[in-house]
């Protein structure tokens, strides 16, 4: 090969790595799973069925497949197939910081999109939409929380149900004796153990609870729809560019139909590690989110 | 890092019509009597039993072992819960006490096992010729503690008791685990509901290093106004 044949070579090859370039332009987060070959997803230790952990580091879930399934299609998309996803456990405490420190790419658990943290963070489309309502004993002929004047109920410190609560307190001029439990499970125990007389939470959490009591007969989810709240994944804000990523991953399982399976999967089938079954079928709100994708947050929810 | 600071979160309504900072004053306010309250229950206890176990009976001794070893031994938070859901089962007595209460008594309790060894300790690094000189003067037993043994033992251990004053403050924050509106569940709570999880958490941080470094000061002070010139820990 000649000085002039090697010239040429070498003026192709740089031609040829500048066409790819510019047609990819890598930014934000997208760049640095390229760059760095790996993407940490930050998900959740106990919020069943959308994001838990079976043990040994191991992450499952509605949302975790979701975005394992995400994840796949934006590295095909970037070229960087063998990119490695790494899992990181968070808390309702430290998830938004993780995410805006860089620490996680892209959050798959069970978090609420609000105009709040919207100043701080991005959503994708939203995917799963919670109702607050509470669980009772089957036997306790309860309908509605205003029956509940004067009585205990119990909630989950560290959530939106508490303030939801404290707002319907307000509104209506009823007043709750409540009891926090510090997490769920100790929420049910109030209500099992009859400390309280009911627990209001978010229905899939009631429905994971009751399919986790030892007679799931002996409990119901009732009363009216307190709040409703639409929950996403979360990333860093101002990176447009990975939300079209990420959005156009979930607008892609929307149509194909491949969102409706993994809803069936996680809420009605029996799923690990106890093969409970959430038996939860598809609520009005969710259907309608899948052949309308948005991702507003919580607060045009409540103006309906 | 270009974290934007947002102090203003607590003058926002938490909903119920009250701001957060009012809320988190009322907090500390629970925190405050959940200590104030297991720490005297802890002092008295904690004096009876670290003396019962220096007595010569061996009764008693081993009563203020058993006493000792059990609230010891056991992590506290285990302890919260069995006073709030295994107690009340078992005895229907306690099915009507507040939470408060079987905090205090669970916090409370728990100090006194560790009060109790420092009093114990307080009182063998005496010299057993002043038990002796008591009883020859013709001192009864709980006389020569009343007069002799434990006015120099209380003395002694003083600084572990500030240490320990403190940590009853800092361990307050598990009440949060059975429903006490205090400090730690207003930050857990107000952190959810405001994303501002910074601001509260340094804010809340800073109200339990004020608490336990006031306790600190005025434990300081009780030191130096008992202090004995010319015996142990009598100093100048």
């Amino acid at each position: 090969m000649n000085k002039t044949s090697i010239l040429i070579a070498a003026l192709f090859a740089a031609a040829g790595f500048a066409t790819t370039a510019s047609a990819q332009e890598l930014t934000g987060t997208l760049k640095k799973i390229k760059d760095s070959g790996r993407v940490v997803m930050g998900t959740r230790d106990s919020s069943a069925p959308l994001a838990y952990t079976l043990g040994g580091g191991q992450y499952t879930g509605y949302h975790v497949e979701m975005c394992d399934r995400i994840l796949d299609t934006i590295k095909k998309q970037i070229g960087a197939p063998a990119a490695k996803t790494e899992y990181t456990l968070v808390t309702s405490q430290n998830r938004i910081p993780l995410v805006e420190n860089g620490t996680v790419d892209i959050e798959c658990g069970s978090t609420t999109n609000n105009a709040a943290r919207q100043k701080q963070v991005a959503f994708g489309l939203t995917t799963y939409v919670t109702e607050v309502r509470m669980a009772v004993r089957a036997n306790s002929g309860l309908t509605s929380i205003n029956q509940l004047n004067g009585r205990n109920l119990a909630t989950t410190t560290g959530t939106t149900s508490v303030q939801t609560l404290r707002k319907h307190e307000r509104a209506t001029g009823v007043d709750f004796k409540e009891i926090y439990g510090k997490d769920h499970a100790d929420s049910f125990l109030l209500l099992e153990s009859g400390r309280a007389d009911a627990f209001v939470m978010d229905d899939n959490i009631l429905a994971g609870n009751i399919a986790n009591a030892k007679n799931p007969k002996d409990f119901i989810i009732a009363g009216e729809v307190l709040s409703v709240e639409p929950i996403a994944v979360m990333f860093r804000k101002d990176d447009p560019a990975f939300k079209k990523a990420v959005d156009d991953a979930i607008r892609g399982m929307m149509k194909g139909g491949e969102l409706d399976k993994l809803y069936v999967k996680w809420f009605q089938s029996p799923i690990p590690p106890r093969n409970s079954n959430m038996n939860m079928p598809i609520g009005p709100t969710l259907k309608g989110l899948i052949v309308n994708p948005n991702d507003r947050p919580m607060e045009d929810y409540a103006k309906k | 890092m270009n974290y934007h600071w947002e102090w203003q979160v607590f003058l926002r309504d938490d909903g119920s019509g009250r701001t957060y900072i009012e809320w988190m004053i009322s907090a500390w306010g629970w925190t405050l009597s959940v200590a104030a309250c297991a720490w005297v229950l802890a002092l008295l206890i904690g004096s009876v039993i670290g003396t019962l176990r220096t007595v010569p009976q061996h009764g008693w001794q081993r009563v203020g072992d058993a006493w000792v070893e059990l609230f010891r031994n056991i992590p506290l938070l285990v302890q919260i819960f069995l006073w709030y859901h295994v107690v009340p089962a078992v005895f229907t007595a306690f099915k009507d006490l507040p939470a408060f209460v079987l905090v205090v008594f669970a916090l409370g309790f728990f100090t006194s096992a560790r009060i109790a060894e420092q009093v114990r300790a307080g009182i063998q690094s005496l010299p057993s010729g002043q038990r002796m000189a008591g009883q020859a003067l013709g001192l009864t037993l709980p006389q020569t503690y009343r007069h002799v043994i434990l006015p120099m033992a209380f003395r002694i251990v003083i600084p572990p008791l500030t240490s320990e004053a403190m940590n009853i403050i800092k361990n307050s924050s598990v009440a949060f685990a059975v429903s006490i509106a205090e400090m730690t569940m207003f930050a857990m709570q107000a952190q959810e509901e405001t994303s501002r999880g910074i601001e509260i958490y340094l804010a809340v941080t800073t109200l339990y290093v004020v608490s336990a470094f006031s306790v600190n000061r005025v434990m300081a002070w009780i030191e130096g106004r008992v202090r004995v010139p010319g015996t142990i820990g009598g100093g100048k």
